[in-house]
Order: structure tokens, then sequence, then C-alpha cells
């Protein structure tokens, strides 16, 4: 387990490490944390011929946490993220997903911005994301722009991230404070991919629920005057219009009854 | 250091049976040990790294590493055929035509079976090299169930046996087929045992030279032992045993077994040197651990059980399936025959018939695993007892009791041979029924029911075999067979004390410990006999084959330590202490049997202040020699080979002593599982053992928490997963779950009787694997009483234990429900993936026709291809680059066509081969004309092997429908250009399920 040879650039600027993608196109991958990145390396399921790495790069450090949510940088890693003292204040539901994700170990050099550009259906913060309604600011060398989280979020382990393009920050807004939240994940393990994981945020009569791993990206739902009773059936059919895959973790049909039984479940804390 | 050796020294009672803490420890927690791959190498080595099969069975066609070759840095590349001619091949316990050698010689017959080695500069450069041999497969079917494996029609993976039942045994002990067929009462119960190991932090390594002058290797690795092996690998090598020169380096990062069938490589990488004409070095990756290095036998029992009314149990009668993987190595089948004389387990059940196929399957090769068949066995009879108990409406308990055999019987002949030599079974049961509260759990288990929760609790006993029998294998060969090949017995232990010119003791064995703290009890043991401060003692457990004593059972397995290791330390300590004594008579004057060792002294019992310091004497024998009594040697290195002649060779009738000494296990739990997410929760766990003498309650209980969370593992986390062609899913820590400190469980350790052993010399037993027998069947046990489920099968993984609750339909979807995506099952029981679905193209059939089957539309059709090649109207190849995600490989192309009905439906079956792994696929698909366009409906099943299913298999599924998806937007997109992009073109997409999701 030794990666294919690569050379690795340490762009100064944005701008610089920007130019390096658009020079080198699909053979250069970027690198922050590499908690994922590393292990494909080693592996050789991936063999960029060049990495950038913008773990360095003071602009991409970027942590900002008030009423308005949370603006994260590139090259912020989860434990910056969760150890601010305004997190638990602003933002409660981040701050209680980002303990499912990985270990302390994996937190301390994994970022934010890598999550969410690795795009694993069973990952915690692309699921918050998408949940929180979120958007994400690409940098390339014709300018940026900020996606949403919907038009960000494509499928499975992809993006609209274009070649060329360097994902900048990540906006993760606040909740109202009338709203209540909750938040559960089903693993295997502490720290494990979650089999299914789910955030629910409810506030004035609407219930919005995002589930990760059980379809290629994270699947949000909204309802609105969703009594108890209503609960059952609108899961079930969230459920079928995931669908689910089989893995060697758990079948689809236990992705399935998780949302229909957990989901009500965490519907029915959050809203109580 | 701490202040700890000062405190023991204070001490008069035996350093023997007090918690001191490990000696090992200082390194170790400093991070200073010296591990396998910390030893600094010579300058030259080359690093070798493994070309691994992608496939669980094809023959070699050809291999060609001419580009291999050619990279900067790779020094040779080296296939079977290679090391063919300095080989026999490996042999094992009994007269086989298997060919085995380490590396694939015609077939490889698993997927990670080596198949070429390149020897390079570094490791780096050596799997550089690695993608670039081209390696001609023909693949062959697969199997993997070893039921099935011995089944006509089944594919066969060794020609020359003829058969995959590589061996049939049926044992008789007593009459069961008669109490059987006349029982008024009798069950059965058939179980599965999981593939899994215990996974050592530390990979296997080896460093390998060939020596011209001697013609002969020298060899440093982490192998463990048995050293009997170490005569197999010099007759595999053609070479005299003394001029394979092994050593073991002093730590090991862990074994738990695993690190026996490291051995293979050592041939390999031996005759690899030699070839290469450099030292070699290899560090095993863990991907490679996962999938080819050692894993327990998998097995399916058949057992039945005749009782009677009052619950009294007369006769066992089972058939197991031992599944040995593609080869098997030696001592393989040894875990079945280990267990072999406890077929009764610790009951007095009088008859017994026991029927062992040993199988081979397409599947890693098996090898020792911390339990070494114990956890298979127990795990039949303790659950056909718990069925024996429901059927009866006893309580589980109450069964056991009525059969366990009776304090004072012992040593107890068991009828299939194992002569048990110690117990107190009772009051090991009455102890931990007592301090583990059972009344309190009952209570307990009565509320929660109460409460609608699903609740269970489980018992389990195992008599707990050490130091294994060397002959016991033999009980696999007929009498007959055995008579023509001589008596093969007992178990030689031996261990070299040395007092050195300023009376400083060296204590070296043969135990090669792997983080157990031998050094730790070696030093108590031999402080005690010297009447020394444990201080005094230097242990070095390191060892070389060429400079140290050692015989074939010596090595680190089966309990082997307390009982064999410490009896040989206790021998030669006492002969040093002889010698010693006689040399102190002499100068002080008085009779040998006043004679004694304390506080550092050899002195008078009656006259203590008659007494010179341990070290002079000890100096005396090297500075003096003329001071020694008549004809005394010099020097004081005393040797003893220590044998129990209990170990007695199988009998006539097959019955087998097959280990020394038995302790005894008991254990009893609650759990709790959650009927919503199917996990099982342990509520409550107490665990009691007899272990005969203890020589260090720290390193005991150790021993008993660390099985303990080996065998939580087996329970509930690990499993080595096959899919029915053979393709292997669980490469990766993220694959093959191990349990983790957050999901460690602290047990009840209950604190009872330690009755020691007659026939050891501390009256030590083992205690090392009393948990990896108990506890998986006990949770299996609670588990099917709070479920009232018979198949309970390991590990109990929360989606699976789901579908024993809910064995329901599922909730049906919404009736209005339109399903928008296309969904591909993996079905983990099928042999493939499987899909279909269909979609709509917006042009006229004839177009999706020319567009499907044109080389350049279809190399347009497919994900990353530029271009294919047609080779006939019917065969394309070409080269694409593909992937998900940052993962992307090179893959290169063959595609055939089928069965082609213009312009109705085709078969399309096609072979992507690159370094990630091998997939084949076949796709029907048909063409409809309807309004406006073409329906084309698809069916698909994609056989993935390699490096991609082994550790994609979470991602596997989604990655193969995105593939799939490109594959017909493309579609849509060449054979409609101008129809309007517009959302929902593939919202058509309906499926249907090949698989059971």
């Amino acid at each position: 387990m030794k990666p294919a040879p690569f050379s690795i650039h340490i762009p100064d600027t944005i701008d610089e490490a920007v130019a390096c993608l658009a020079e080198h196109g699909e053979e250069a991958r970027v690198i922050a944390g590499g908690q994922s990145l590393m292990a494909m390396l080693n592996m050789r399921l991936a063999e960029p011929s060049i990495l950038v790495d913008v773990s360095r790069l003071a602009d991409l450090k970027k942590l900002e946490i008030g009423p308005d949510g949370l603006t994260v940088g590139a090259a912020t890693t989860q434990a910056e993220v969760f150890h601010h003292p305004d997190l638990a204040t602003h933002m409660p539901l981040v701050r209680e997903a980002l303990t499912h994700v990985g270990h302390i170990q994996t937190r301390n050099r994994g970022t934010v911005c890598g999550s969410l550009c690795h795009a694993d259906p069973s990952a915690e913060m692309p699921l918050l994301l998408a949940t929180l309604g979120g958007t994400v600011t690409l940098q390339s060398s014709s300018g940026t722009r900020t996606l949403s989280a919907s038009e960000f979020q494509t499928g499975l382990l992809e993006t609209a991230k274009q070649q060329g393009e360097l994902c900048i920050s990540a906006h993760f807004p606040s909740l109202p404070s009338s709203a209540r939240w909750g938040f559960r994940e089903i693993a295997r393990r502490d720290g494990d991919f979650a089999i299914v994981a789910m955030a629910c945020i409810a506030d004035k009569g609407t219930v919005r629920l995002g589930v990760g791993g059980v379809s290629d990206a994270p699947t949000v739902e909204e309802w609105s005057d969703l009594s108890t009773a209503d609960i059952p059936d609108a899961l079930n059919r969230l459920a079928w219009k995931m669908g689910g895959t089989d893995d060697i973790h758990a079948s689809a049909r236990y992705r399935r009854e998780l949302v229909r039984r957990i989901g009500q479940k965490l519907i029915e804390e959050t809203l109580s | 250091m701490t202040g700890m050796e000062d405190d023991v020294s204070e001490m008069r009672e035996p350093l023997v049976g007090q918690k001191i803490l490990r000696t090992e420890d200082q390194t170790l927690l400093r991070g200073k040990a010296t591990f396998m791959d910390d030893i600094p190498i010579a300058k030259g080595t080359l690093h070798a790294a493994f070309l691994r099969s992608p496939h669980a069975h094809a023959r070699i066609r050809g291999i060609d590493a001419t580009e291999a070759l050619k990279l900067k840095g790779v020094h040779a590349v080296i296939t079977g055929e290679d090391i063919k001619p300095y080989t026999k091949p490996l042999i094992v316990g009994f007269a086989n035509p298997l060919d085995y050698r380490g590396i694939a010689m015609d077939k490889v017959r698993y997927v990670g079976e080596p198949v070429a080695i390149v020897c390079a500069t570094d490791r780096y450069r050596a799997e550089d090299a690695l993608k670039l041999i081209k390696v001609d497969y023909e693949v062959l079917d697969a199997v993997v169930d070893p039921v099935r494996a011995c089944e006509e029609s089944a594919p066969v993976l060794h020609e020359a046996a003829g058969s995959n039942r590589v061996s049939h045994r049926v044992f008789n002990h007593g009459e069961a087929d008669k109490v059987l067929d006349a029982a008024k009462n009798k069950t059965q119960i058939t179980i599965r045992y999981p593939r899994n190991s215990v996974t050592p932090m530390e990979t296997y390594g080896v460093v390998a030279e060939y020596k011209p002058d001697t013609g002969g290797y020298d060899v440093t690795s982490n192998f463990q032992g048995p050293f009997s092996v170490h005569t197999v690998m010099a007759i595999a090598l053609k070479i005299p045993s003394a001029k394979l020169r092994h050593k073991s380096p002093a730590n090991s990062g862990g074994s738990f077994g695993s690190k026996l069938t490291l051995f293979p490589y050592i041939v390999v990488l031996c005759v690899a040197s030699r070839l290469a004409g450099r030292p070699l070095k290899w560090i095993e990756d863990r991907l490679e651990h996962h999938a080819s290095s050692s894993v327990a036998p998998s097995r399916v029992t058949t057992i039945e059980a005749a009782y009677d009314d009052d619950g009294t149990v007369n006769a066992l009668r089972m058939e197991h399936y031992d599944d040995h993987g593609a080869h098997l190595r030696a001592p393989m089948p040894a875990p079945i025959y280990r267990m072999h004389g406890l077929s009764t387990n610790c009951y007095t059940i009088p008859n017994v018939k026991v029927t062992n196929n040993i199988v081979l399957t397409n599947k890693c090769p098996t090898g020792a695993v911390r339990g070494f068949g114990g956890p298979q066995l127990y795990f039949a009879i303790e659950r056909v007892m718990n069925k024996v108990a429901k059927e009866l409406g006893m309580d589980p308990l109450a069964l056991m009791e009525k059969n366990l055999i009776p304090a004072g019987s012992f040593p107890y002949r068991a009828p299939a041979g194992a002569l048990i030599d110690s117990g107190d079974y009772q009051q090991v049961v009455k102890d931990s029924v007592e301090q583990g509260k059972l009344d309190w759990l009952r209570e307990r288990q009565k509320q929660a029911r109460a409460e609608g929760k699903l609740y269970g609790i489980g018992f389990a006993a195992a008599v707990e075999p050490s130091q294994s029998n060397m002959g016991y294998i033999s009980t696999l060969k007929t009498k007959e067979e055995r008579e023509k090949a001589g008596p093969k017995d007992g178990a030689v232990a031996s261990c070299t004390i040395s007092v050195d010119a300023l009376g400083s003791v060296n204590v070296v064995g043969d135990s090669t410990p792997q983080g157990q703290g031998h050094q730790t009890a070696l030093a108590q043991i031999v402080a005690d006999e010297l009447g020394l401060k444990f201080s005094d003692i230097t242990v070095n457990l390191e060892t070389d084959t060429q400079k140290d004593n050692w015989s074939i059972a010596a090595g680190n397995y089966s309990c082997r330590f307390s009982p064999a290791s410490t009896s040989a330390a206790k021998t030669a300590a006492e002969r040093v202490r002889v010698k010693m004594t006689k040399v102190a008579g002499r100068f002080l004057n008085v009779p040998e049997d006043d004679i004694e060792f304390a506080d550092s002294m050899i002195r008078s019992k009656s006259n203590p202040d008659n007494g010179l310091e341990f070290r002079r004497v000890g100096g005396l024998a090297h500075w003096s020699p003329s001071s020694l009594p008549e004809g005394m040697d010099p020097g004081i290195r005393e040797v003893a080979y220590w044998n129990a002649p209990e170990l007695t060779p199988t009998t006539a009738n097959d019955e087998i002593n097959t280990s020394l000494a038995y302790g005894f296990a008991f254990d009893f739990c609650g759990v709790e599982i959650d009927p919503d997410t199917g996990n099982v929760k342990v509520d409550h766990y107490v665990t009691a053992h007899d272990c005969g003498t203890i020589l260090n309650p720290g390193l005991a209980k150790g021993q008993i928490r660390g099985s303990f969370a080996n065998a939580i593992g087996a329970s509930l986390y690990e499993e080595f997963v096959y899919k029915e062609d053979g393709t292997f899913l669980s490469g990766t820590m993220a694959d093959y779950l191990i349990p983790t400190a957050a999901e460690a469980i602290d047990p009840v350790l209950v604190d009872t009787v330690a009755i020691p052993s007659p026939f050891t010399r501390l009256g030590a037993k083992g205690i090392a694997e009393g948990n990896q027998y108990t506890t998986p069947v006990c949770l299996a046990n609670a588990v099917a009483d709070a479920l009232d489920y018979e198949d309970v099968t390991m590990p109990l993984t929360p989606s699976k234990v789901f579908g024993w609750i809910n064995s329901g339909e599922e909730m049906a979807p919404p009736a209005d429900e339109e399903k928008t995506e296309e969904r591909l099952s993996v079905d983990f029981s099928g042999d493939a993936l499987r899909g279909e679905g269909e979609t709509f193209v917006p042009a006229p059939r004839e177009k999706v026709w020319e567009t499907l089957l044109d080389p350049k539309e279809m190399a347009a059709l497919i994900p990353g291809c530029k271009e294919l090649d047609k080779h006939a109207e019917d065969h394309f190849t070409g080269t694409l680059k593909m992937g998900v995600g940052a993962v992307r490989g090179t893959f290169e192309a063959d595609i055939r066509l089928k069965n082609m009905r213009k312009p109705e439906s085709v078969e399309i079956s096609g072979t992507l081969d690159g370094s990630l792994g091998v997939s084949r696929g076949t796709g029907w698909v048909e063409l409809d004309e309807v309004e406006g366009g073409t329906n084309v409906r698809y069916h698909y099943e994609i056989h993935l092997s390699g490096t991609i299913a082994s550790v994609g298999g979470r991602l596997l599924s989604g990655a193969a429908r995105l593939l799939i998806n490109q594959f017909f937007r493309a579609l849509v997109a060449r054979a409609a250009p101008d129809a309007a992009p517009r959302k929902g073109l593939l919202g058509k997409i309906r499926s249907k399920f090949g698989g059971n999701s």
C-alpha cells in the first residue's frame, strides 16, 4: 500500500492554487486534510500525478461563527470548528453532527470542505449542508461562484465542482431561535460511516428531514402541518423514494426501515 | 523504573501468584520496542511486493513481466515457475497429492493468492512494477460454501486431489448411533461458524537471505511457531534443517495465532532472495493481511443429541464441514483435531460420534486463530444443549448442571480421549451465580419483558485445553496409517538458565511471546526457585534456531506457556539449584539437605548466619573451577527439556488426549435487542475461569479481558465476507470491523477456585482462550432466548438481527409512488451484482440500434472510453479510463456481442481488466418501439473482483449504478441529439430488483 509517484505543489496563494489546477486538469487533485484521499492514494484507487496542498493557505483558514451561521474555509479542520467557543451557541446541530465525524484523530486533520467535496453518501457534513440549506463557494481562474447544496451535491462521490475549480469555503446557515432540531445516526461502531444519519429541523409548522447513507447523496424532505398520524406514511414514501442499496454492512430494506422507525422517533422527539 | 521491584524484594512469600507489573512494559509504553520492521537491514537489501490474484479461481495461461523488468530499480520478477525447481511441496500431517508452495503455479484459487514477486530497491518501485505485469487468466467457476464444495457438480480446486473434500473420517466413541436411534427424546441443530480472525497490529514481516557458502538461508521473521513447521520449511527448501536459520525479534506486535502461517512466505522469499542475489525484505500490508494471511476455518456442523426426560444427555452425533479455504497449510486441519478429545465438552455424555469433512474452497487458507477449533465445536455443543433444555421446558443452567462432570471424578477420561486433569465445575458455577447476581438478572429480564422489551439470558460452559499434544493431528490418519508412520505424542518445552561470572542469572526460553508477559512470569518462577529478587533475573525470549535450544513444540500457541514453558523453566532452575547447592554445601560445610536459597543468599537452614552470597557461588563456577566438587563441570548453564507423559499417542480406537491441562470457563449474560435497529446490547456479562495456579493475577486478568474483547468482535462485528463467486469484500478496517475502545465491554470477573493441574510443574493451566469458546455461544444463546429464534449466526450484525425480528413483508411503497431512480441490488448472498431497468430514448429504434452497435458510438457511450477497435462484427477492444469521484483506473476493455437480433435485442458481454481489479459483465438489451421513440429495457449482471471489490464494498453498488446511468445518458444523448435536454429524461427508468433488498 504505497502510492503511485506524484508530485506535490504547495501554493502560496489561492490564485496560484487555481492556476495549478487549471494547468493540470484531471491529473491534479486538491489535498487538504487527506483523510479520504491518502487512503485512496495508498491503495492506488486514485493516481493523480500532482497534488495541490491547500492546507497551509492562510486565506483558506477562515472560521466565522455568528448569528448568521458558520462559514468555514477549505483549510479549516473539523476539530477547529468543533472547538470554536461559539459553535454550541449558534450551531448546536453542527456540533452534534461533528461528534459522529470519524474519530478525534481524523477530525484533527480532516476538513469540513474536504468532506463536502469528497461527497461520501454517508458523511455527516454533506448531510448538514443539505439539511440546513447551505452553500459552497468555488473559485477558478475565471472567477468565483457560489452554489446551493442542492446544486453542488450531484451524487455519489460527485459534486458540481468542475476541473480547475477549488472549493474556497462553505456556509452553513444557523437556525431561527424558534426552530427545534434533532440528530440521529446509526453506525456499526463509534465513528464508523453511517448506515443511516438523519437531521431534523422543526419550525413554525414545518418539519424538514435530511437523510444520509440511504441514497447517493443527502436527501432532504420538508413537510408542513405534519400530524403525528401522517408521519409513518410520509416516511414510508421518503424511504421508497430514496430506495437504498445493499452493502456489506446493511441491506437496502434495513436502511429503509431505519428511515421509517428511527425517522419517526427523531421527528417526534424534535417536535416534543 | 518504578519502586515495584524493591517492594517485592521485601516480601518473603513466593513471587508466583503475585500481581507483579510487567517488565516488558517499560520499553513498550515508551515506544522503544524493536519490532520486525524496525530491525536494521543489510545494505543492498531488496524490497518485495506481491502481485496477487484478483480472481477466486482461474488458470494461469501466461505471465509477462517484460515491462515490469524495464522499470528503474526493479531487479527481478519471480513467479511460481521460478520457485518450483528450488522447492518441494509444503507438507501437511497426512499423505495427499496437493502441491502447495506458497505461490500460485498453474492456477490461482483465491482472491489475494500470490502470483509473482517483484524485487526492487524500495517498496514503492516494487508496487509500481506490479501493474506492469501482464497475467493471462482463464477464469473458472468458484465455490465458497463447504457443503456445496463436496457435491459432485462443484468445481474442483485441486485436480490432483480429485475432490474438494481432502479428508473424511468417522469416529465412534461409544454407541451414539444406537442410542440416538433408540432415543425417546432427540433433537438437532445446524450451526454455521463464520470466517473470522484476530487481527494483530503488526502484520507479517520477513527478511530472507540466501547463504551461498552453506547453501542455506538466514531468515528473520515474526513467525511464532510451532517450530514443527521449521521442519516443513526445511523439507520444502530441500536443505538440512540446521541450514535454515530462523531468528525472531524481541518484540511482536501481536499474533493471536495468525503469524503461524507466515511460513509459506518464508519459503517463497528465501528462494526469491536466492534468485535475486540479494537479501530480501517484505512487510505485509493491511490489505494483504486481510485477503491472504490467515483465518479461522469456518464451519457448518449438524449436531444431534439424545436425552432423557430428566435432562440427562446420553449421546451426541455431529458432522462437521470444516472449511479450510484454498490450500491446507501445516498444521492444518489441526483446529478440529485439537478439540477432538473434548467432543463432549464438560459433560458426562458417554456416547459421541464425530464425522469430520475437511473441505477446500476458493477462499483465503486457514491458520491458527485464538481459540483454535474451540469456538466452532463449542458453538455447536452449547447450542444443542440449549435446545435440549428448551424442548424439555427446563432452565438451560439446570440442564447444564445435570450433565457437568462431577467434582471428585478427576482426572476424568472423556469418551473421545481427553484426560481432563482437574476441576470443580459445580463450584465455579456456584461462585458465578452468586457473584454475577443471576437472581437479579432473571428479575431484570422479567421486568424488561413485562415492558415489552426483547431481553434474553444466555449461558455457556467450556473446557479450556492447554498445551497441545503434538500427536493429535495423527488422529486424522487411520489406525493402519498411524502404525506405519510411527508414534507421535508429547510436547517438548525447553529452557536454558545460566549463572555468569558475577552471579547474574539469564533465562532463555522457547515461547516466542507476542505481548503476553512471558518474561515477567518466567522471572517470577526462576527468582522464587533461586531465592533471588525479581529484578535479578534477565529473560531473553528472542529465538535463533542455530544457537538456542528448541524442539518441535516450541512457539506461542494453544495456551502452551502456562503449562509447559513454565514447567521447563522450573525444571531448569531446579537443576541450577542442585548444582549450586553442591558447590555451596562443600564451601559452607553443611549437608545439601540443610541448604536454602533465600534473600540472594545460599545458606544453612539451621544456621542462617552460615551462608554465601548467591553471586559468590555463581562466580566460583567460573573463576575457580578447581574449587568445585570433584567431577563437576565448570560454569553454570542448565538446559531442561520437559515433556508430560500424559500426552500419549492416539489409541487404536482413535481416542486422543489432545491437550495436557484443562481449565474450565463458565459465562452467563443478559442482552437487550433494540426492535427498531436490531442492535444487540450486552447488558450484563459474567465470566469465570479456573486456570489452576495463577502465576500472576495481572497477566491472567489481561488474558481474560483480551480474549473477551476478541470474542465480542467475533460475536458482534467480525467476518471476512465472500460472495458466492469468491469475490472478497472485507479488505479494509472499514469492512472488517473490530471492536475499538468505544465498543469495549467490562465483564464481571468471578473470583473462583484455582485447582492446580497435577500434570504441570506449577499447577498452571492456560487461560488465554477461554472467552473465545464461551462468549460467542453465550451471546448466541441469549439472542435465541430474547427472540425465540433458532438459526442464530455470528456476527450478530444489526441488519441481520433486524431481519430475524421482522421476517414479514416490508411496508409497501405508496400506491402512487413513481420511482425516479434506478436501483441496483447487490445481493451479497448471490454471485454477482444484478440490476435491471428501462429507459426511454426519443429516437427511432433503428437509430438506437445503430448507436448501440457502432464502435465509434459505443466508445462514446462507455464512460471514459476514447476509442474502440473493431476486430469483428461482434468483437471490440479498447482502453478506457473511468471511475467515480477521485477513484480512477485505467482498464483494458474487451467487448463481445452475442445473439444479435437487429434491431430488437442483443447480449453484450465484456471484461474490464486493470490494476484496480477485473470486472466481467453481461447485459441483455431489448429495444421496443413506442410512441415517440424507443423503450430500452435491460438487465445485467456484473462480477467484480480485485482491489476495488475488496476495499470499495460500501460504495460498489452505487458506483456501478452511476456508471450504467452514464452509459444510458450517453445513449440518449447520442441517439437523440436533438431531443431537448429535459429534466426527467431518465425519470422514466423503472426497475425491479433481482436481490433480496
